[in-house]
């Protein structure tokens, strides 16, 4: 059993009590919610006739069903107008803080939530959403949770959960140029297997990580769910506290020093005890792509796409599957594949970095004819401060579409969607068959600057070519 | 028809099968993205699986006029990864699912079926694959699943079946549904606030 981490730091810190069942009832630090799976929670509320006990320390957006093109309200879609209408509603009625459309603060819940300061050192967060594991690049315990949670932690702002394992995954050396966090978070999927992290929470550490910014240190712990792991995690360093400086809801004055001399007492420690450690190499990792259908079956750049027969027995089947869907030959190389659509953006890959190191590739370059490529920052903030430094100038000359903040193509429940076979280059984190909206479109995973290479080119490129030229 | 939901003890299923065969089979394959747009679960039963079932136009099993009325689904590997969708479990169960079998479960869906209180129980790869095959071939026969045995059997065969001790308490008790104990700790909840640095200006 693990002990002496951050997670059985912030892990006793939020007990609240053991449940008769044999599980721990857990203190929610902060609650973020949107209108995918907030309103049959608030129903599920009503029914009972609950209160939200702590409104202050729960957080509104909308981001899944947002359109990017036209933002006018009600929106074209009733069904969406429909949703946001009755997030604002709950809102209204409870209580609770809404960071809506025109708020200057809408974007997608994992990419506004850290750029208000929302999201601090030692804190649980809960969302009912995946990718909460995002917020565990500051330290904190961040996971998400289905609707009848959602209820759960608005009537008592806490949860029943199971105590997990803790892996460590240290990575040393550092990432090359033309390397960033996503490929490292894909190859450690590729590692570890779509369920190895089933039952544990990842710590990620080591000098790689280390000398992550903040925006890439959510991009790992983004993916850790993509890994199994419910929860991922990064201790609190000076990146960090030089992030959360000055930021709306960071702490200010007297409190920002005892709030650092806290926050560092919650790393690891020295001698803290791991379930499990794992220990990689950062500095031989090479762009990342996946090939399939699942965030596991990625490749570097250079390899080729693997022959079913040839791997492990477990994998064959799943991997035959996706040769199929993808209609991708064994044996071929990854780089060179066609590709119909790019998509820079959602909340891995959505961030001001994501979309500099990005443009940086597509400066003074065109896309290649017929590609369809669009940009979809992260949150209202993100678009501001890009737009501020000439990033979308860059996309729009190039010929990229510029949209507004949401989650879009990357489970296309807006109107951005695959049509028919169509194949993409995606900066976001699943490649699950149908995902981006149309039920046989195809998906392959990557960096935003690797998509950004795939729009110029028009193919799977390696984006160190282009960086070099 | 007006289905009765999961409610109270869960000790006993009693029910005709299912398989749906394959490993990490997504919440998204589950139930697509399109259907989330709804502010109540209430129409996922009839969309459950829709793509994979368009693609096989009607031979996928949830369409099959034999498993009409099955209530146990037999899975393989980590079923149900991916997106957190409570959506997901909704729509199986309102299809008619009230048993999940497999050899592994991904953790949110897990937790979220346990929720609705449907057991995700589980065994190793060859015995599913065994009750695969007899499902497949007779899928008219009756299993009964029996939690306290950890057990589901036919008339001829019996298979052992795994649960988490957690979720065994809490489905043999009928207290799988948490927001009441969850609201009885108001006072230790009050506690751990007053605990807190972060709610307490960091003092």
């Amino acid at each position: 059993m693990s002990s002496g981490t951050l997670y059985d730091k912030v892990w006793n810190f939020h007990q609240v009590k053991e449940l008769p069942g044999g599980a721990t009832q857990l203190f929610v630090g902060l609650h973020l919610i949107h209108e995918v799976t907030s309103p049959q929670a608030f129903s599920a509320l009503n029914e009972k006739n609950l209160e939200v006990k702590f409104p202050n320390l729960t957080v509104a957006t909308v981001d899944h069903i947002v359109p990017t093109l036209n933002q006018q309200r009600p929106f074209s879609d009733p069904l969406a107008e429909e949703m946001l209408t009755t997030l604002e509603k709950n809102c209204k009625t409870h209580g609770i803080k809404f960071h809506g459309i025109g708020s200057n603060s809408q974007g997608v819940v994992h990419v506004m939530a850290p750029e208000l300061g929302l999201t601090q050192p030692g804190m649980t967060v809960a969302c009912g959403d995946s990718h909460t594991s995002t917020h565990g690049a500051f330290g904190a315990i961040a996971f998400g949770i289905g609707t009848s949670q959602v209820r759960d932690v608005l009537a008592s702002q806490s949860l029943a959960m199971k105590k997990l394992k803790v892996r460590r995954i240290w990575v040393d050396g550092s990432l090359q140029k033309g390397v960033y966090a996503k490929d490292l978070i894909l190859h450690i999927i590729r590692l570890l297997g779509v369920k190895g992290g089933v039952g544990f929470a990842y710590e990620f550490a080591g000098p790689a990580i280390k000398k992550l910014s903040m925006e890439g240190r959510m991009t790992i712990c983004n993916m850790a769910i993509e890994g199994g792991a419910r929860c991922g995690y990064i201790n609190p360093d000076e990146t960090t506290f030089e992030y959360l400086k000055g930021k709306e809801y960071s702490p200010k004055g007297q409190e920002w020093y005892k709030a650092i001399k806290w926050w560092k007492s919650l790393a690891s420690d020295s001698e803290a005890k791991f379930d499990d450690e794992i220990q990689l190499d950062g500095s031989s990792i090479e762009p990342t792509v996946t090939w399939g259908i699942t965030p596991g079956q990625g490749i570097s750049i250079k390899e080729k796409i693997p022959n079913p027969d040839e791997l492990p027995m477990n994998e064959q089947q799943i991997a035959k599957d996706a040769c199929k869907y993808m209609n991708l030959e064994a044996n071929q190389p990854i780089e060179g594949t066609l590709i119909d659509v790019c998509f820079i953006g959602s909340c891995t890959n959505g961030r001001l970095s994501d979309l500099q190191e990005a443009s940086k590739i597509v400066k003074g370059r065109k896309v290649s004819s017929g590609i369809r490529a669009f940009v979809v920052p992260g949150s209202q903030k993100v678009a501001k401060e890009a737009k501020q430094k000439g990033i979308d100038k860059i996309f729009l000359a190039a010929g990229f579409e510029w949209r507004e903040p949401g989650c879009s193509m990357c489970l296309a429940m807006n109107p951005d969607k695959l049509e028919g076979r169509q194949i993409s280059a995606s900066s976001s984190n699943r490649n699950f068959k149908g995902r981006q909206g149309s039920a046989n479109g195809r998906t392959l995973l990557m960096s935003p600057a690797m998509v950004a290479a795939a729009a110029i080119n028009g193919k799977v490129t390696d984006v160190r070519k282009l960086l070099q030229e | 028809m007006k289905q009765e939901f999961p409610k109270g003890e869960i000790k006993a299923i009693r029910g005709r099968s299912l398989v749906i065969k394959g490993d990490d089979i997504d919440t998204d394959r589950i139930i697509p993205a399109r259907f989330l747009k709804c502010v109540s679960f209430s129409a996922l039963g009839e969309q459950v699986f829709a793509d994979d079932r368009k693609e096989l136009k009607g031979k996928h099993p949830f369409d099959l006029a034999q498993h009409k009325g099955s209530n146990i689904l037999v899975v393989n590997d980590n079923f149900g990864c991916g997106s957190s969708r409570e959506h997901a479990p909704q729509a199986l169960m309102r299809w008619g699912i009230r048993l999940i079998i497999g050899e592994s479960f991904a953790e949110i869906f897990f937790g979220n079926c346990l929720a609705l209180g449907i057991p995700c129980m589980t065994s190793s790869k060859q015995e599913i694959t065994k009750l695969q095959n007899l499902v497949n071939e007779n899928s008219n026969q009756i299993w009964d699943f029996n939690l306290k045995e950890l057990s589901i059997s036919n008339k001829k065969e019996s298979f052992k079946l795994d649960l988490e001790g957690g979720a065994y308490k809490m489905l043999f008790s009928g207290k799988w549904d948490a927001t009441s104990q969850l609201l009885d700790a108001e006072e230790k909840i009050n506690n751990t606030v007053k605990d807190l640095p972060y709610l307490n200006n960091f003092k």
